[in-house]
Formats: structure tokens, C-alpha cells, sequence
């Protein structure tokens, strides 16, 4: 397999939220600002790439019995390096989203990428797959909280979007984008576009 | 063709503008009505092969909007009826006609109450007839925006998926504007409607394939969406026109919420001179509404009667507890004020996201009555239970219909089983 196609992939056809539905959880928390979304998305980009890099490497001397501790460990190390990376360097972002950093652990996309690809594959080829996966997963991110901080708070990074001239002509913002449901129908909505734009992901349905 | 132009009145006119005869039906070559005629010259265009075959659904919705459809089923029983989908979501409109009258009278009347110069003396019949027609002034936008985004929608949709134009939405588009305070801006409306017509219907296949009540979400949208627009006292009254923005009137529910008694007294509610959302307030016009759908077996009454049993137990029930001045406030008067009638008659009966079983008719029903008590009552976050009691039921209605079928199933198989055993003795 090539590298590009490695990185390019998992943007596209094999995204991890919108076509395999992995890691839903997280997008509903962290996506209501921009700016925790992106810091989230690097993140597990980092955890996902470095992660499947590490237990590539190890994947000869793994014990098939043991090997999901071993990947946790492995995870959980990165994550705390994450966690106190973000405590030390950007603590704001680190408290709005709180739980989540550690949470990262749990995430279905980084032991589904371990599982399915870094134990059958060499090193090369695990990182940059799990740098794909990690942006893959990124880019829906900032495409939710894109429109949840847009539409909801009216700003982007915390910069206020629409002037002031149409707050008083009767422009409100949509609450509605605020609270996690909202999280969940965008996701929807950009599998809907996706799926209606490449026929061949669609199931078959008897018509 | 020839017509004998003696005793060619209007009501023969008319009919034969209107309805076409067998034989044409058949094919056979006679009278054809104006109307008729002109849809069949038409319909080539629109067929497949035609210039316009994208556009083929919205011919058709307006062909049938006029004829009933002479195509019949070719395979498998079905039962012919006169009334089909059109004609029974007009018949749910008609019976919507009285709450709607009010309401928009009870606009121009809750407005006059506490507009500085209203142009006429209270009590007046002059002022009555303003009255009404300063509420149909305010109706009418609202009712106009609510349909053209939805039909807008729906006609899309249709045409981009080969189906038919539904009518589904003839109820919904005309129940949305009366579940919403008079005040709601415009552009929140139509992308309420949008939003409850793509999201709550379209996506899951259409009319007949949502599982939520689509009225009710673009309500639900626009209450958590904007809610400083949908509740509070400042959004009832439609006084802007009169100088001053907010004129602050709490509706009965409201007023309990912030702890204290409603000010209406029970006639008031019954008749509905409240403030509330547009045709919510009026609990007679709500009853006639209520006896046509029953009349014409539209509704169910199984589901109407259950919601009103399950609000009352759940009042009496709060009454014996009494813990505090809500929970000691009379049952009834849980029917009288908010949208509970409202949703018991229209928006709980829809069937499409009801129960269909009989006895899922009254778990469900009975549920919705319960649960809108409960969170009116429980919950001061939110003063009107109903909306969201109706929708959550309409989440658990396929639940409830599965297991009333797999008991029954369960059931019959053991009586079969009991049966046999007999016979082999």
C-alpha cells in the first residue's frame, strides 16, 4: 500500500466517525467550541499515530492472550503525556475539556486502528495510518463545531462572526446548537451528503 | 361532442368541470370536463418522455388534489374507501377550523386588553369584529410562511426521489404556526418547518415513515433553539404594532411555575381568554374539533380518552400528596390550561406516530397524560409538559406496539399448544 493513500483514505472512504462510526461519543462532548475540537482532534492524532507506531514495533513480542493490556498501557501512557502536555502548555483549553483528554483512552478509534492495523503491519505504514485516522477523525470534528460555534454562539474561536447590526435586526442564536443532540444530527447530515455523493456506500436497498 | 345549451345549469357545469364520468374513466371516449381535459392534455408533458418529467410528482399532486386517482391496485386485497389520505388529512384541518377562529380572535382580544389605543371601546361588537380580523393579520404570515417552506421542501423532495407529493403535510404546515406564540419572528418559523420537515420526516423516508410527530419537533426546534421567543411572558402578546415591544402576561402554566395561583378563573380557561400559544387557549373549540375527528372515526378516541385519563390520575394523584400549592391545585385544571387538550386531540392522535395496536392506543395515550402531569408539575424548567411528554411516547410507541404483539403471539401460540394436547389425548 502506499503512503498516500494511507493518509488520504481515512479523510474519505474509511473516515472513522462518519463511515465506521467510531468515537461518536467524544464528538458530541467536545465539538460545542472550535477551539477545544481542534485540540482534541491533535490530540488523538498524536495518540492514534504514535500509539499504532509503538505496538507495530512491538506487535513480534506481544503475546496474542495479553496483548489488549499491552495496547492500554501503551494508550494510557500516551494520554497522560497528552494530558500533562495540555496542563502545562495550554491550560484553558485542558479544563474545557476536562475528562475527555483522558477519556481519549477509551476511544473506539484508537484500539479498533491497533486491532485492525498496527498488529499486522510494520512500523512505516502503522504510524501513517494512524496519522490518517486520527485527521479523519479530526476533520469531522472541526466540520461539527464549525457550524455548532457558528450557529450557536455566533463566533469562531471565540471571535464574534456576525456584527452587532444583526443582533438588532432581530438575529438570534441557536441554542439548540449548544446542547449534544445537535452534534449528533450534523454528524448525520454529513454521512447523509457523503453517502448521496458516492452511490457505492450506500447498501443496497430492495426498491 | 354536443351539448344541449338549454337546461346546461351551473350545478351540471359543475360537474362536469369536476368529476368525470365512468366511461371516461374507462377510457372510452365521452363528456370530458373542463378540468378533466385540460390535466389530461397536460399530462403527456409530465409523463416519462415528456418535457417536464422531473416535475412529474408535482403534477400529480395537483391531479389528485382535484380527481381521486383512477388507477386501482393490480395485485393483492385491498379495501376501497371514499376517504384516502387527502381527503383525511382536510377532514383533521376542518376540525382544526374552530380552534383556529378562536385563536386568532383571542390574539386581537389578549392585544386590546393591554394596548395603550386600541381603536375601538372594549366590549364593543366593533371591537370584536377588530378583534378577529387583527388576529387573521397576524395568523395569516405565519400560516403563509409555514407553507410555502414545507410544500417547498416536500415538492423537492418528491421530485429528487421519484415519489409522490404527500399530504401529510397539509396538517402539519397548518397546525405549526397555531402551536407557537403569535410573536415568533418569521425566519424562526420557516427554519423551525425546515428543520422538522427535513430532519423529522424526510430523512426517515417521508410521510408515513416518521417516528415523531413533525409539528411537534419543529416546536420542540424553536423551544430549545430560541427560547427566550417560545416561553417567559413576554412573547404572548402581539402588541408591537402598538408602540411597545414586550408587554409582559404570563400564561396560567407560567404563573404555577413561578410559584404562584393562576389568575383566570375556570371559565376563563374554559373558554379560553388566556394567554398561550395561538389555538391552545380554547377548551370548547378544542371539543368541536375533537367530535368531528371522532365522528368520522379519524382520530382515535382510545388515544384521546387514555391521555385524559392519564393527566387526571396522575393530578389526583398529586393532590393526595399535596406537598406543595401546584400539587394541591385540582386536577382539572391540568385539562384546562397549556396545550394538554390540544395535544390529546391533534397531536397525540396522529397516526402515523401513535400506536397502532388498540392496546398500545391506551398504554401509550395513557402514558402521554401521565408524563405531561408529571413534568408540568415536577419540573419548573418546563411550564408545558405536553410537548415533550407526546414526543418521548412517540419514541417508546413502536416498543410498546411490539410487545402488545409478541404478548398476543405468546399467547395464541399457548392456547394452540393446550388445543393440541387435546386433540392428541
Amino acid at each position: 500500500m502506499n503512503a498516500k493513500k494511507l493518509l488520504i483514505e481515512p479523510l474519505r472512504k474509511t473516515n472513522p466517525v462518519t463511515v465506521l462510526v467510531l468515537g461518536i461519543c467524544s464528538c458530541l462532548a467536545v465539538t460545542a467550541k472550535l477551539k477545544p475540537a481542534l485540540v482534541m482532534g491533535a490530540s488523538v492524532t498524536v495518540v492514534t499515530a504514535f500509539s499504532n507506531l509503538i505496538i507495530s514495533l512491538l506487535r513480534k513480542g506481544i503475546p496474542s492472550r495479553i496483548r489488549i493490556i499491552v495496547q492500554l498501557v501503551v494508550v494510557a501512557t500516551l494520554v497522560i503525556l497528552i494530558d500533562q502536555f495540555l496542563k502545562a502548555f495550554a491550560y484553558d483549553v485542558s479544563k474545557q475539556l476536562s475528562v475527555y483528554v483522558g477519556l481519549i483512552i477509551t476511544n473506539c478509534i484508537i484500539m479498533g486502528r491497533l486491532e485492525a492495523f498496527a498488529l499486522s503491519h510494520g512500523p512505516g505504514e502503522s504510524f501513517l495510518d494512524g496519522l490518517g485516522n486520527g485527521l479523519g477523525y479530526s476533520l469531522i470534528l472541526v466540520i461539527v463545531a464549525f457550524f455548532r460555534e457558528l450557529l450557536g454562539s455566533g463566533t469562531l474561536l471565540g471571535y464574534p462572526i456576525f456584527p452587532q447590526s444583526f443582533y438588532e435586526a432581530g438575529y438570534q442564536n441557536n441554542g439548540l446548537m449548544i446542547l449534544p443532540p445537535m452534534a449528533l444530527i450534523v454528524v448525520g447530515i454529513i454521512i447523509w451528503i457523503q453517502r448521496s455523493r458516492h452511490p457505492e456506500m450506500q447498501e443496497n436497498n430492495q426498491k | 361532442m354536443t351539448r344541449p345549451t338549454n337546461r346546461y345549469g351551473f350545478g351540471k357545469a359543475f360537474r362536469d368541470f369536476f368529476i368525470a364520468s365512468k366511461e371516461e374513466q374507462n377510457g372510452v371516449k365521452g363528456r370530458i370536463g373542463g378540468l378533466r381535459h385540460y390535466i389530461d392534455k397536460l399530462k403527456p408533458s409530465f409523463s416519462e418522455g415528456g418535457r417536464f418529467p422531473w416535475l412529474h410528482s408535482t403534477f400529480e399532486a395537483f391531479e389528485t388534489f382535484a380527481f381521486s386517482p383512477n388507477r386501482v391496485t393490480a395485485k393483492g386485497c385491498h379495501v376501497r374507501d371514499a376517504i384516502d389520505l387527502k381527503r383525511a388529512m382536510i377532514m383533521v384541518v376542518v376540525a382544526l377550523m374552530p380552534a383556529l377562529l378562536f385563536g386568532m380572535w383571542n390574539i386581537g382580544y389578549q392585544t386590546s386588553l393591554h394596548a395603550a389605543d386600541w381603536p375601538f371601546q372594549l366590549g364593543t361588537s366593533a371591537s370584536w369584529w377588530y378583534c378577529l380580523w387583527f388576529g387573521f393579520l397576524r395568523m395569516l404570515p405565519l400560516l403563509a410562511v409555514s407553507y410555502l417552506v414545507g410544500l417547498t421542501i416536500e415538492f423537492a423532495f418528491a421530485q429528487i426521489r421519484h415519489h409522490q407529493v404527500n399530504e401529510g403535510f397539509l396538517v402539519t404546515g397548518f397546525i405549526i404556526p397555531m402551536i407557537v406564540p403569535v410573536t415568533t419572528p418569521l425566519w424562526q418559523l420557516a427554519l423551525a418547518v425546515a428543520f422538522a420537515v427535513i430532519i423529522g420526516k424526510e430523512v426517515f423516508g417521508g410521510t408515513g415513515m416518521n417516528f415523531l410527530n413533525p409539528a411537534l419537533v419543529a416546536r420542540a426546534f424553536l423551544f430549545f433553539a430560541y427560547p427566550t421567543r417560545m416561553s417567559g411572558d413576554q412573547v404572548w402578546i402581539a402588541a408591537d404594532r402598538w408602540g411597545t415591544d414586550a408587554i409582559t402576561s404570563a400564561t396560567p402554566l407560567a404563573e404555577l411555575a413561578a410559584g404562584t395561583s393562576p389568575t383566570a378563573s375556570v371559565l376563563d380557561l374554559l373558554i379560553g381568554t388566556i394567554p398561550g400559544s395561538t389555538c391552545e387557549t380554547s377548551v370548547i373549540a378544542i371539543a368541536l374539533g375533537a367530535i368531528l375527528l371522532l365522528v368520522t372515526g379519524i382520530a382515535s378516541w382510545r388515544i384521546m380518552l387514555s391521555v385524559v385519563l392519564g393527566g387526571g390520575l396522575m393530578g389526583l394523584l398529586f393532590n393526595a400528596i399535596g406537598a406543595n400549592a401546584y400539587m394541591q391545585l385540582p386536577f382539572y385544571y391540568h385539562y384546562l390550561m397549556g396545550g394538554f387538550l390540544f395535544g390529546a386531540v391533534f397531536m397525540a392522535t396522529d397516526p402515523v406516530t401513535a400506536a397502532q395496536t388498540n392496546i398500545g392506543k391506551w398504554i401509550y395515550g395513557f402514558l402521554i397524560g401521565l408524563f405531561a402531569v408529571l413534568l408540568r408539575v415536577v419540573n419548573p424548567a418546563y411550564p408545558e409538559g405536553m410537548m415533550l411528554s407526546i414526543l418521548l411516547m412517540n419514541c417508546f410507541a413502536p416498543l410498546i406496539d411490539h410487545c402488545v404483539v409478541a404478548r398476543n403471539i405468546k399467547r395464541r401460540q399457548k392456547r394452540a399448544i393446550v388445543k393440541q394436547k387435546a386433540t392428541t389425548r
